[in-house]
């Protein structure tokens, strides 16, 4: 029979099924994380000049050649085609002052490719934010160059950087911010490279949901959280409650950083509650911490209650029965 | 085309989790046609869910169309018939395409095709007579599942039916048997389901059509209502994956869930194939047993791609080479359909009663995905109609956690391979749950 021996030649592909498969891969959705993130890149540059532009490159560069070394050194697989190490070097990079030397923004990559990630099995095994512990560990290693803030950057002028205070320390410490609320939305105030500019931030957020690459949950309990919090401590004061949405970097932590997959909570019950544990922490920081900035700490120390809130919010199967149902049945 | 037709048809846009998935029914304009007799077919002791059949028959006996070849004494099994006329040749051990081995009988063809002068039209009187002859015929779910239908009908007193859903929604892509049979044989369809209300007394009958078929929604509707008393309902479903999953469509249907580990009975349904129910029309009329089966035969490997009626028992080979054959850039041969099928390594095995389609496509034309890193974005969890998390599932499998393998219910998962379909980094989730079932059967078998 004909067909018999062409199947004996071929040798056809054998896999469990399903056989179709959708055309969603984990790298298009990290490509639709780096579109979500051109905005706020532009942004930086635009803020913040060519020194801007510096610091995202370094990142971007030393996270891929971290993720391409290790793998190799490991003996696994080339991963760096998934983007995964580009979406960390960009968020790395948004999470730093413009004006950080820049030989030290590889040890930040060090420790948020090689330590985070690789060491714990690379993509979607790191049980924190790569790019948060890689910035944590820069600010406790050089506190003063990862906390020296600078005025946004005058195209055209040739004066030097001068260096001032963030709105959020501003307005924590009870003066009046100097950037009014417009310039807050467009970013132009001083700050971590990737924050600043709200309307940026906010426009990736919304690629990102219409995408459906993230759940809006997270975003809205973090910052529905913190407003909430923050009009309180305000004692209802708008400026307050604006100031302290718009500034530091709440809105990349909740829309970038805390949707991170690997180290959120996989269901939407879940998702909710680490969302308000991240805005609930991150405000208490802000405003009883002796540190103004609460958003990386908050999102880190949810990270690693993550498993924890995984377990308490597992998904009831279709016609689950409640157990108290289930004894009831039992005793009839 | 549906929403004008939506007014009459009240669609029940019920349902949860399951995917969007490309329904590629090329064959669905193609009439059945029937392919001729094969010289030989090879009859597997074991087409159904349950206690496999003896063979009835010896060697060198002479059988003619629809006469008992194989038969068994357990409730849950369903005789076999022969499926052409002949001799018996043979009775030995044969591959079937899921790749075990089970007892078959050979019968080689005299070419007459002479029916078996013992088949008479049965006589109905009562549901016992009813059930009977359900089991006379042969019959076993025609969907794919292949359970023996009377075990269905058998009712117990204290599980009443009001409902009989009949699955049409044909939710796996490329197969198009059940909706070629809702368009040419309706009429059996609708007769069939009166008499079955009537002897097992059964107020409410739905008909579930996803509402990519129109047509067959219209056809059905129509003859419902010509010949039908009005209990009978057409209902169309949204298409979404796995819509024609016996739990899903009793959900969608009528609004009841089945608990789990429970059956459709539990909940005061019965859910009959579309196909299953035209053959026990047809059967109450002519008498002649499960002799043939439809099948789709489609893919962009298959040179005449087209639905097919076959003796069962014919090699896949010659149904191959009645379509064409296959295009020589093959690299995958399905048994069913691409969501739930088998890929075969093999083609030279027998069609049983339980197979709907038969695909193959050629090298590029399936849509492949590396298997990556699971990087836990929570798709599966969110498509899965079960409400299950088979990332979790995954992870107690590789690090052999039997308690949390217990918790994470994986008995309830009826591998639809919706989570392994949307997965972005192309997990074989499916392949996981199969292991984990095998894990725990292991490990219950271990404590006895």
């Amino acid at each position: 029979m004909a067909d018999n021996a062409l199947i004996q030649k071929i040798k056809p592909t054998v896999a469990a099924s399903p056989h179709f498969k959708s055309h969603e891969t984990s790298q298009g959705m990290m490509l639709d994380v780096i579109i979500a993130l051109v905005p706020a890149l532009v942004a930086s540059v635009w803020i913040f000049g060519p020194r801007a532009l510096a610091v995202n490159a370094v990142s971007v560069v030393s996270c891929v050649l971290f993720e391409y070394i290790t793998r190799k050194l490991l003996k696994r697989d080339n991963t760096i085609k998934d983007l995964s190490a580009v979406v960390t070097g960009l968020l790395l990079a948004f999470n730093l002052p413009s004006t950080l030397p820049l030989w030290m923004i590889p040890i930040g990559a060090f420790v948020a490719i090689v330590v985070v990630k690789q060491f714990f099995g690379g993509i979607g095994q790191n049980f924190v934010n790569p790019a948060l512990m890689g910035r944590i560990v820069l600010m406790v290693s050089f506190a003063g160059p990862m906390s020296k803030w600078v005025e946004p950057y005058k195209w055209g002028e040739t004066v030097d950087a001068v260096t001032t205070a963030t709105p959020l320390f501003e307005i924590q410490n009870g003066t009046t911010p100097t950037p009014d609320l417009l310039d807050m939305l467009i970013g132009q105030r001083a700050g971590c490279l990737g924050e600043t500019c709200a309307i940026a931030l906010i426009i990736g957020g919304l690629y990102l949901l219409i995408r459906k690459v993230i759940s809006p949950s997270i975003p809205l309990t973090f910052i529905g959280t913190v407003a909430v919090f923050m009009l309180i401590a305000g004692k209802g004061d708008p400026n307050y409650l604006a100031y302290n949405l718009l500034g530091g970097g709440l809105l990349i932590g909740a829309i970038f950083m805390a949707t991170d997959y690997a180290t959120c909570p996989l269901t939407s019950k879940g998702k909710i509650i680490y969302g308000i544990g991240c805005g609930l922490v991150a405000a208490l920081i802000r405003q009883f911490g002796s540190y103004n900035e609460g958003v990386s700490f908050a999102i880190i120390l949810m990270n690693l209650l993550v498993p924890h809130i995984d377990n308490l919010t597992k998904l009831k199967p279709f016609g689950y029965i409640k157990e108290k149902k289930q004894k009831e049945a039992k005793a009839e | 085309m549906l929403k004008h037709i939506a007014g009459v048809l009240s669609p029940a846009a019920r349902g949860r989790g399951g995917v969007k998935v490309p329904h590629n029914k090329n064959t669905e304009d193609c009439k059945i046609i029937r392919m001729p007799a094969p010289e030989k077919v090879v009859l597997p002791m074991q087409q159904h869910l349950g206690a496999p059949c003896t063979p009835t028959v010896k060697v060198g006996d002479t059988v003619k169309v629809g006469q008992i070849i194989g038969d068994s004494d357990k409730f849950i099994s369903a005789p076999i018939h022969a499926s052409i006329s002949g001799k018996v040749t043979a009775i030995a051990d044969t591959v079937l395409a899921n790749g075990r081995q089970a007892p078959a009988v050979t019968i080689e063809s005299d070419g007459e095709m002479a029916l078996f002068d013992g088949i008479e039209i049965p006589v109905v009187n009562n549901a016992d007579d009813f059930r009977k002859a359900v089991r006379d015929s042969g019959l076993v779910g025609l969907g794919g599942a292949g359970f023996p239908s009377h075990v269905k009908f058998a009712l117990s007193p204290d599980k009443p039916i009001d409902t009989i859903v009949v699955n049409a929604a044909e939710c796996e892509p490329h197969i198009t048997v059940d909706y070629r049979e809702c368009l040419d044989n309706t009429l059996y369809i609708i007769r069939s389901l009166m008499i079955i209300k009537e002897y097992l007394n059964i107020p409410h009958a739905v008909i579930a059509v996803e509402d990519n078929k129109p047509a067959a929604i219209v056809k059905l509707q129509k003859v419902a209502d010509e010949v039908g008393d009005g209990s009978i309902k057409v209902m169309a479903l949204k298409s979404r994956y796995p819509q024609g999953a016996e739990k899903m469509i009793v959900y969608s249907a009528t609004g009841r869930k089945i608990p789990l580990g429970k059956l459709p009975a539990d909940v005061g349904i019965i859910v009959m194939n579309v196909t299953s129910t035209a053959f026990i029309g047809r059967y109450l009329e002519t008498g002649k047993p499960l002799v043939s089966r439809s099948l789709t035969v489609d893919g962009s490997a298959i040179i005449k791609p087209q639905n097919v009626r076959v003796p069962i028992g014919t090699n896949l080979n010659e149904l191959i080479d009645f379509c064409g054959g296959f295009k020589p850039d093959l690299d995958k041969v399905i048994a069913g359909g691409p969501m739930m099928g088998t890929a075969l390594v093999n083609t030279n095995v027998p069609i049983i009663k339980s197979y709907n389609a038969v695909l193959a496509f050629s090298k590029g034309t399936l849509r492949e995905k590396p298997d990556n890193n699971c990087i836990r974005c929570g798709r599966c969890s969110q498509v899965c109609p079960m409400g299950l998390m088979p990332t979790n599932i995954m992870r107690s499998v590789k690090v052999r956690d039997f308690d949390g393998l217990k918790q994470s219910n994986v008995i309830a998962c009826m591998q639809c391979g919706t989570c392994a379909y949307a997965c972005p980094a192309g997990r074989p989730l499916v392949q996981y749950v199969v292991l984990a079932k095998d894990m725990l059967r292991e490990e219950g078998a271990k404590n006895g």
